[in-house]
């Protein structure tokens, strides 16, 4: 049914729809409304038979989705920033134990300094943990990529992230067609686990493996990310069948065709993107636009196909590899080794700062004539920047980074006296 | 694309507004975007929100910095911060007032813009009379459907009704309609008052 409703709503609309058996998760902004509404449907008898367990910690909510997914129940939990670094332990043990927990990821920054807005340092600080990671553009996006993400994960008893912009997403309100419960079940079976702790039939997850082994298990969690590759597509055509849109996939171009620079992004910044593209378009630009769904499995030989034909392409990204520069622009350029083509990565949007299409349109020109350093930072405030950085070479003891810059900037008076 | 911005207090309904008017407006068939701006929610800090409407998809997510309407919930915020930042030349502008754009020292705003587009409606009093709670939210939003005649009246109630249930709804719906017609009257008499 159409609505106009706010995202975390929608999601939690479409997780109900996915009959999960045990939701366990820890409030934390911006995913709160999400797990909110859950429990208001658990605690209502709409959403049943589903157990809501209230933890004490996102490490307990973790270790809940493990235990209670083991034991056969069908496990979601959502989190976001320090939320997601706290369970940090119990997500590697996840996806190592092979167990198909979804979990929403609502995008947020990592501090310090402490920040609750949008950018992708959380989920990509977990790219190697063995849990795929899709993104949502939009709602619509995020609703129908939580119903494909239970199928993909029970599948191939693979843990997943779906990962939505936090605020952006989950604190809009646009319009979202929720599914069936006919459509949902049609598409999605009761969960069939491939490994249950059952005492009719005992047995145990998590051997301690030494090195006779462990490479072996390794692998085949690299192994089932490969298979994921050809299995995202086919759940995203077979999801085009029931519910008669195209969402999901590994990625979506935009006005590619005849493109001579290629955007890269991931996210609901994709809109933003395609809307400056079109204006770019009309006035005769041959820009395109390469949407990153799948970040894990990362589909190097689909980035490479959508890149081919382009003179050169800029990754956009709203996360930092610090001492490094981008962290989604590290896999693009392994996708086109070879080709010769011209990269440049933009870093924009990190702790929620607005991308704005001006910004965009002046970055994009730039990125076509190729007048970018390997690295931008989009919108930086430089004199802020040169500011304390003068101030460390006059002074030893120059102070708290974050409390001076609010300091220059008059936000906050950070010092007192 | 018409892009509202409102404006107000941490309490004051500000967020609900905006998706009280994005579902007004996905009532009409429209495409709606509504987003707060983001904040760490406190009482009485200043809070804004935002609303895009259009007839097509809406893809853009930055924040509204060239408002086609303001709605003002707190005339206070104007000694604070400089609402009315990149407002269109033909914006319209609804503040919660029961005193006059002169009386507030907005004179010069008035001259170098379209003043029958400038309009006050006493807001938290209406909401006081009609909910019994100084909530200015809905009476300004159906005060903006009748300035801007982007949503109808029977939008907003619809909007009210799906958000609301019962005597709350009743004293919205009441709110709201006298708020209309009273922008309505202020917008005959052609001036900003």
């Amino acid at each position: 049914m159409l609505k106009q409703t706010e995202g975390s709503k929608a999601v939690a609309e479409a997780i109900a729809l996915c009959r999960p058996e045990v939701i366990c998760a820890y409030p934390i902004s911006p995913q709160t409304h999400i797990v909110e509404a859950l429990g208001e449907m658990v605690k209502s008898g709409e959403l049943m038979p589903c157990e809501f367990i209230n933890v004490e910690s996102e490490f307990a909510a973790m270790s809940v989705a493990i235990g209670a997914s083991a034991a056969g129940a069908r496990s979601y939990t959502a989190t976001a920033s320090q939320g997601l670094l706290f369970m940090v332990e119990a997500v590697y043990n996840a996806s190592g134990l092979g167990l198909p927990i979804v979990m929403t990821v609502a995008n947020r920054a990592i501090g310090a300094p402490i920040n609750i807005w949008n950018d992708h340092s959380d989920s990509l600080s977990q790219r190697d943990s063995g849990w795929m990671q899709l993104f949502a553009e939009t709602n619509q996006e995020a609703v129908d990529l939580h119903i494909q993400a239970f199928r993909l994960a029970e599948e191939l008893s693979m843990p997943i992230m779906v990962c939505m912009d936090g605020f952006i997403l989950t604190h809009a309100f646009e319009r979202v067609d929720i599914p069936s419960q006919e459509q949902v079940d049609a598409y999605l079976p009761p969960f069939d686990p491939r490994q249950v702790l059952d005492p009719a039939e005992p047995v145990s997850i998590g051997a301690m493996v030494g090195p006779e082994a462990f490479m072996e298990v390794k692998y085949l969690a690299h192994a089932k990310q490969m298979q994921a590759l050809e299995l995202i597509p086919q759940l995203s055509a077979e999801f085009k069948k029931v519910f008669g849109r195209d969402s999901g996939g590994l990625v979506r171009t935009y006005c590619a065709d005849d493109a001579e620079t290629m955007i890269v992004a991931m996210g609901s910044v994709l809109g933003t993107i395609k809307d400056t593209v079109d204006e770019m378009r009309a006035e005769g630009h041959k820009i395109g636009v390469l949407g990153i769904v799948s970040y894990r499995p990362f589909p190097l030989a689909e980035v490479r196909a959508a890149l081919m034909n382009c003179k050169r392409f800029i990754v956009l990204e709203k996360s930092l590899a610090v001492g490094m520069g981008g962290i989604v622009a590290t896999d693009v350029r392994m996708a086109v080794t070879g080709t010769g083509l011209k990269g440049f990565t933009a870093i924009a949007g990190l702790g929620g700062r607005p991308i704005p299409k001006a910004s965009l349109h002046k970055l994009f020109r730039q990125a076509e004539k190729e007048e970018l350093p390997p690295v931008t930072f989009l919108d930086l405030d430089w004199d802020a920047v040169n500011k304390q950085l003068e101030r460390e070479r006059q002074n030893r003891h120059s102070g708290p980074i974050a409390e001076n810059i609010l300091h220059d900037k008059g936000i906050v008076s950070a010092k007192f006296g | 694309m018409f892009q509202i911005r409102v404006h107000g207090r941490g309490g004051q309904g500000v967020v609900t507004a905006t998706e009280m008017l994005s579902v007004a407006a996905f009532e009409e068939g429209r495409h709606a975007q509504a987003f707060p701006s983001f904040g760490s929610e406190r009482t009485g800090a200043p809070v804004v929100a935002f609303c895009r409407i259009d007839d097509k998809e809406i893809r853009l997510r930055e924040p509204i910095m060239e408002p086609d309407a303001l709605i003002i919930q707190d005339p206070t915020l104007l000694h604070q911060i400089d609402v009315f930042a990149g407002l269109k030349q033909d914006g319209y502008v609804l503040l919660n007032t029961h005193h006059s754009f002169e009386t507030l020292g907005l004179s010069d705003i008035l001259k170098e813009r379209k003043a029958e587009r400038f309009c006050t409606l006493p807001a938290t009093e209406l909401g006081l009379k009609h909910v019994g709670r100084p909530i200015p939210n809905v009476p300004l939003i159906a005060g903006f459907a009748a300035l801007s005649g982007t949503i109808k009246l029977e939008s907003v109630i619809k909007a009210i009704n799906e958000k609301f249930s019962g005597k709350v709804a009743e004293g919205n719906i009441a709110a709201a309609t006298e708020s209309y017609y009273l922008v309505k009257e202020k917008i005959k008499g052609g001036a900003h008052a």
